[in-house]
């Protein structure tokens, strides 16, 4: 058959089909697009974890004559103290770098961190502690600083950031992983969808089909016409899927954005390559959705 | 050109087969009727020279191709050789008559310009090259049977199989399709039709071959319908 041939085929299959043709188009579209959100959801996470572990680090707080811990119990922290427990700080391969915190300069931090309040204007300098202040090479370490620090003479407490973002990116995680499977399911329901939909196609143009066969049409391309058919509202589905997406982006990066200035969001690079899967996966579920329906009806 | 030999045909779940012991050979050029009651293994006669079934034992040629080793995707070459009409035509409604005809040669594969050439032949050996425009549901089922002809006979197949071409048609209309079959027969094309109606085999005078329950009972060259004594 002629190429010429097959589309005007396409074409009246298509048109014959509108009702059914739409559902897939709208279908395949509204997958893509749950599915897509799952994808930028975790590009998301990804672009959060960088952000925020970049910024994160270990606080090593030293015992100042208000401690009350145990480990504090021959009162403020001496300097043959915090020397020794510079250098050992400094001898851990996870770290990349220290920090040394002494009362003027937290003193400082804390006037910028509570600028204009109540709080800033009661502080003096001596009631805040020393602290050694890290930055690990993998923030996920955390735990070597702890086992090494926590409960030594002269240190008061160790505190992680990581263990409150950790929580917050463990609901995060979840939310993404609810994103990605609603959006599996729902490409699954588009593939049942396409494959119902060829089953009716294949029934209604049953005459021609038969007729074809007649005639002496192969299989493939008796199949021919209803595989792009198949595929062609997929690819229209998709179209719109990514015109969401990048339509998503626009909003928050335009609306959003602007609002929540304590993070960064995905790329349009994130979106690109989500429609790009997006792509891929449509074109792999509707060809084997259709293959696998068109076997089995459309027998020659 | 069709060869049967000691064919049988069994159903599944049928106990009693629907051919048995069938052998016989249609050399190229014939004209052959094939007769018997509903039930006697006409249809599946024909169905096993398209190889829409295969048969339970025996094995089949057509057109120089033994059926039984024919391979699942070398069916369409064997109906290329094979023209087919059935008694309700099966055309495509929704395609004008020129477009029913061209419908096998798109299929096939050629161009547009031999398309341009080879259907109003086509449509002019049945006569209807007037109507190339109008759908099949604008046609008397006459000239919707010599519609389904032209599809059938425009790629010039070796053989013409007909299923009751003339089941749905008055007798005027009958004689008509049996004088462009004759015709179609005398340019070399093999004709094998499946009939109920006696008048036009006792008229023709073919070779007749009859079927009951699944058994040849009469192979008879210039035959007509019934016992000739």
């Amino acid at each position: 058959m002629r190429a010429k041939f097959v589309m005007s085929e396409v074409r009246i299959g298509l048109r014959r089909n509108v009702t059914m043709t739409f559902a897939v188009m709208i279908t395949v579209a509204i997958s893509l697009t749950v599915l897509g959100i799952g994808l930028l959801a975790n590009s998301q996470v990804r672009v959060m974890k960088d952000y925020w572990y970049d910024k994160i680090q270990v606080s090593i707080f030293l015992c100042d004559p208000l401690s009350s811990s145990a480990s504090c119990a021959g009162g403020a922290v001496t300097q043959a103290q915090i020397n020794q427990i510079q250098s050992d700080i400094q001898a851990l391969p996870v770290v990349q770098n220290v920090f040394f915190e002494n009362q003027a300069q937290a003193y400082q931090h804390f006037q910028d961190q509570f600028k204009g309040s109540a709080i800033a204007q009661n502080v003096t300098a001596d009631q805040l502690p020393q602290s050694f202040r890290i930055k690990l090479k993998d923030p996920t370490k955390f735990a070597v600083i702890q086992s090494a620090f926590a409960g030594r003479p002269g240190v008061d407490s160790v505190q992680d950031e990581h263990t409150i973002l950790d929580k917050f990116f463990k609901l995060l995680g979840v939310l993404r992983d609810g994103a990605l499977l609603i959006g599996i399911a729902s490409v699954l329901t588009a593939a049942l969808l396409i494959s119902n939909t060829l089953r009716l196609a294949a029934f209604s143009r049953r005459r021609e089909t038969g007729v074809m066969r007649l005639v002496g049409a192969s299989s493939f391309s008796i199949q021919l016409p209803f595989l792009l058919e198949g595929i062609v509202s997929t690819l229209i589905g998709w179209g719109v899927s990514t015109g969401l997406l990048a339509g998503f982006k626009y909003l928050i990066d335009t609306k959003v954005s602007p609002l929540l200035s304590f993070t960064r969001f995905f790329t349009w690079g994130d979106v690109w390559s989500a429609s790009a899967l997006l792509l891929v996966t449509g074109f792999i579920v509707s060809s084997l959705s259709s293959v696998l329906t068109l076997r089995r009806h459309l027998k020659v | 050109m069709i060869r049967f030999e000691n064919v049988s045909k069994i159903y599944p779940k049928q106990d009693r087969p629907a051919l048995e012991g069938v052998d016989l050979e249609i050399v190229k050029g014939e004209f052959v009727f094939l007769v018997g009651l509903s039930g006697s293994g006409k249809s599946t006669f024909l169905r096993l020279i398209l190889k829409e079934e295969t048969p339970t034992t025996g094995s089949i040629v057509v057109a120089g191709k033994d059926l039984n080793s024919l391979s699942a995707h070398k069916i369409p070459e064997l109906r290329r050789q094979v023209g087919t009409v059935f008694q309700d035509f099966r055309l495509l409604p929704n395609k004008t008559v020129a477009e029913n005809v061209a419908f096998t040669l798109h299929v096939l594969g050629y161009s547009q310009k031999e398309i341009n050439r080879e259907v109003p032949d086509a449509l002019e050996l049945v006569g209807l090259e007037e109507k190339a425009d109008r759908r099949p549901g604008e046609l008397a089922g006459g000239e919707q049977q010599r519609v389904a002809i032209a599809r059938a006979y425009v790629s010039r197949p070796a053989i013409l199989i007909a299923d009751e071409p003339t089941g749905n048609l008055d007798p005027a209309n009958s004689v008509g399709i049996m004088k462009l079959l004759d015709r179609i027969n005398r340019e070399g094309t093999t004709v094998l039709m499946a009939t109920h109606d006696s008048t036009i085999v006792d008229q023709m005078r073919k070779r007749v071959i009859e079927l009951e329950g699944g058994h040849v009972i009469r192979d008879q060259v210039r035959g007509v319908y019934g016992y000739s004594g």
